[in-house]
């Protein structure tokens, strides 16, 4: 995890610290409980901080190069805060052919930042995903839980102007 | 307590939730309340009926009609017109078809025609959050039946067996066989697992979210058969965390069947132990197969292994496991309380029984059909699905998603079923039907299955780690307008190597999409390297915008809004595109109100 410290300064308070270790002790004894920990890591800081993987290593007795291995393998888990609404743009096959591409190219646009990136002041993340299989209203995207469907590029101003 | 008189079920499924259906069922029941309705009639949130395109979705028993697009602002009408009058609210009644009339009755819908509801049976019929609904519908018949007359394990794996039950998920391996696998293989301390693939990641496919979502105590009661036919007591359902809808549904469900004595220990006092966990997934493609999936379950990177030893006999935690898909329990139920017999009755000589696609893209109708093995696609296509749209050419189907192919015009009369698909270079899948039209270009489409099968390769063997990314290569310097015709060569090449040597289904089946627009494409392919030309108009290193003189009225909108100043012309007289200057954004095309801009 190379220099992540000098760019992100971590955030975290005494109580998420506190939730994440009550979880830990609810769940050690259940098999595999590696996935359903890091799950509410991301749930409770919204990323998986360093910090607090170093917490679910050695609470679980795991090696954290183990941890860190299984972090980095799904592309659910982020190492990296996300912004504070996250837009999940479907590049599933059934958008894709809806012409999804053209909205992501007009997220980037109104956002000035790539998908993966998150805005400037925080406030917005991009991500393409593959298929919330809502494939009837492609194409689709989730901004935080909320579906819109049904997209063209021109409503994508009117739409992020909401948060 | 008194019958309810009227039943309003009003879908909740994922689709129609983002459409508003959960507000058209709170003001549906305030407003009956509030009419003092509400004792005599009920609203019943329900799964996917599958017309997931016209949601919210509202159907009102006993008549079965359906109403579609449903807006909090219908809902008076509903009440007033049907609910109290008697009399149909004609405006919002769905027609799937362009000429067809506008029906009153589920049933005679062209949608539904076609179709034969066996895993989809409860589907959009009954509230899935309430399991007396699912008992109510012959729910846990199977189980108590099996349970209480002790039913050798031995009968309940030949009846799936006879009843040509194949997996659903992909290869289409015999079920009952897996189970017969399962049950024989030794386990040293007698633990077994039975585990449900609910990561259904194919893109464009939703059927197991539909089934998840509508009707989750199926899976339940399927899942406890099949710990009693083998020996388990212990099962997992591995999901995607992207279905949260489904996911919550899954809790209560399992919850509810614990609350009953159907799951836990000594199931309904016979001695019988199985109870059921979930597990999320958090976003790995390659989880679907089936190693992997084990792998992930135990908390580790989602790495699939080599087989044998498979899971039956080595799997979870190295125990002998039953591992089967979501529409594959779906249809055990029905199996065991109608018989082998009118399983098999139903499908082709070698797939029985029917199959769940979602059917989208370019399609009138986009939604959930379940359909006897056999069916013809253009049944599919233009009976159910209502054919293209916008007067658009039909070009091609994608089945299969990433491992599948595309299925050209050409073979639309071809009977789906297992066999048949492979034959024509795709395969079943988990069941995406994606239809695409003239607009959709090929080489773009295999790019793009690349694209994602590079993605998704979790790295472990050489072949799919370095294979896909060059045959992605390939394929990106072809849409460029930069390939040779040697390139053919070598992609083929590389895609029979892959399929060879790769360590997984999902890198040994990501050559299939570029083989089989290979081979039913190819024009398009060396139109694209001889001509430098994109037939469909979609890679933008290849296509060119043009002005139709004889169409443009000179109005100067084009010319406003291109980004870079590529466009110019006086006031009321044809304007000219610079091709040198232009970035083919497409701007001006989709600003010209006189369809005067044209690519090619």
């Amino acid at each position: 995890m190379p220099n992540r410290k000098q760019i992100l300064p971590y955030h975290g308070t005494k109580e998420q610290e506190q939730e994440l270790l009550q979880f830990i002790a609810a769940h050690r004894e259940t098999p595999g409980a590696a996935m359903p920990v890091l799950q509410k890591v991301q749930e409770i800081f919204g990323y998986l901080p360093e910090e607090a993987l170093i917490v679910v290593a050695t609470e679980l007795d795991i090696p954290l190069s183990e941890l860190y291995g299984v972090a980095s393998f799904y592309a659910q888990f982020s190492l990296v805060p996300k912004g504070e609404h996250r837009i999940s743009l479907c590049l599933g096959t059934a958008c894709y052919v809806k012409g999804s591409a053209d909205i992501l190219a007009k997220l980037e646009e109104t956002l000035q930042i790539k998908s993966g990136e998150v805005t400037p002041d925080g406030k917005f993340s991009i991500d393409a995903c593959r298929c919330i299989g809502a494939c009837g209203l492609a194409p689709v995207m989730m901004i935080d839980d909320d579906v819109y469907g049904q997209l063209t590029p021109d409503q994508i101003p009117a739409i992020l102007a909401k948060y | 307590m008194t019958p309810f008189k009227t039943h309003i079920l009003v879908c909740t499924c994922e689709a129609c939730s983002a459409a508003g259906s959960v507000a058209v069922a709170e003001e549906l029941e305030r407003q009956l309340k509030e009419k003092s309705l509400d004792t005599r009639i009920a609203v019943v949130r329900t799964g996917s009926l599958g017309l997931c395109d016209r949601g919210p979705v509202v159907v009102v028993y006993p008549e079965g009609t359906a109403y579609v697009q449903v807006k909090v602002s219908d809902v008076a009408e509903i009440i007033n017109e049907h609910v109290i009058g008697g009399r149909i609210v004609e405006h919002l009644l769905h027609k799937t078809h362009e000429d067809e009339r506008a029906t009153t009755s589920l049933d005679d819908m062209m949608f539904f025609k076609h179709q034969k509801r066996i895993a989809l049976r409860n589907c959009g019929i009954i509230d899935p959050e309430n399991i007396d609904e699912y008992i109510g519908a012959d729910g846990y018949t199977a189980l108590t039946r099996i349970l209480t007359e002790q039913t050798l394990p031995q009968e309940i794996i030949n009846c799936v067996k006879e009843s040509g039950l194949r997996g659903r998920g992909g290869a289409g391996f015999s079920t009952g066989l897996k189970w017969q696998f399962a049950a024989d293989a030794e386990s040293e301390d007698g633990i077994k697992y039975v585990c449900c693939n609910a990561d259904e990641g194919d893109p464009g496919a939703f059927m197991d979210r539909s089934v998840l979502e509508g009707d989750p105590h199926t899976i339940l009661e399927a899942m406890a058969i099949a710990g009693y036919a083998i020996g388990a007591h212990q099962g997992y359902i591995y999901i995607r965390a992207e279905y949260p809808v489904a996911v919550k549904r899954l809790q209560i469900a399992i919850e509810q069947a614990r609350e009953y004595g159907l799951l836990g220990k000594n199931i309904l006092n016979t001695g019988f132990d199985f109870d059921l966990e979930l597990r999320l997934g958090a976003g790995a493609f390659v989880c679907g197969e089936e190693t992997a999936l084990l792998v992930s379950i135990e908390g580790k990177r989602g790495e699939p292994r080599n087989r044998p030893p498979f899971p039956a006999v080595k799997g979870l935690y190295q125990r002998p496991t039953l591992l089967n898909n979501v529409e594959t329990y779906a249809n055990i139920t029905w199996i065991l309380n109608h018989g082998a017999e009118a399983f098999a009755s139903v499908g082709t000589e070698r797939s029985k029984g029917t199959k769940v696609f979602a059917l989208g893209g370019k399609i009138v109708n986009t939604g959930l059909v379940e359909i006897p093995m056999g069916t013809t696609l253009r049944t599919i296509i233009e009976d159910i699905g209502g054919g293209v749209p916008n007067g658009k050419q039909f070009k091609a189907a994608q089945t299969g998603g990433p491992s599948g192919g595309c299925i050209p015009a050409s073979l639309i009369d071809t009977p789906i079923d297992y066999d048949n698909l492979v034959e024509i270079g795709s395969m079943m899948g988990s069941g995406g039907l994606i239809v695409m039209d003239e607009d959709n270009c090929m080489v773009d489409i295999a790019k793009f299955f690349l694209d994602f099968v590079v993605d998704e390769s979790c790295g472990k063997c050489t072949p799919c780690r370095i294979g896909t990314k060059r045959l992605y290569d390939l394929l990106d310097k072809i849409t460029r307008g930069e390939g040779e015709m040697e390139d053919l060569d070598t992609i083929e090449e590389l895609c029979y190597h892959l399929k060879d040597s790769a360590l997984c289904a999902l890198g040994q089946s990501a050559p299939n999409p570029v083989l089989s627009t290979l081979k039913h494409f190819r024009a398009e392919y060396e139109a694209h390297i001889i001509e430098k030309r994109c037939p469909a108009g979609i890679c933008k290193n290849l296509v060119n915008f043009w002005i139709v003189e004889d169409k443009c009225k000179g109005c100067g909108l084009c010319a406003k809004n291109c980004p870079v100043d590529a466009i110019s012309g006086t006031l009321r007289e044809p304007y000219s595109i610079d091709t040198s200057v232009c970035i083919k954004c497409g701007l001006c095309e989709s600003n010209c109100r006189f369809d005067a801009v044209v690519r090619a």
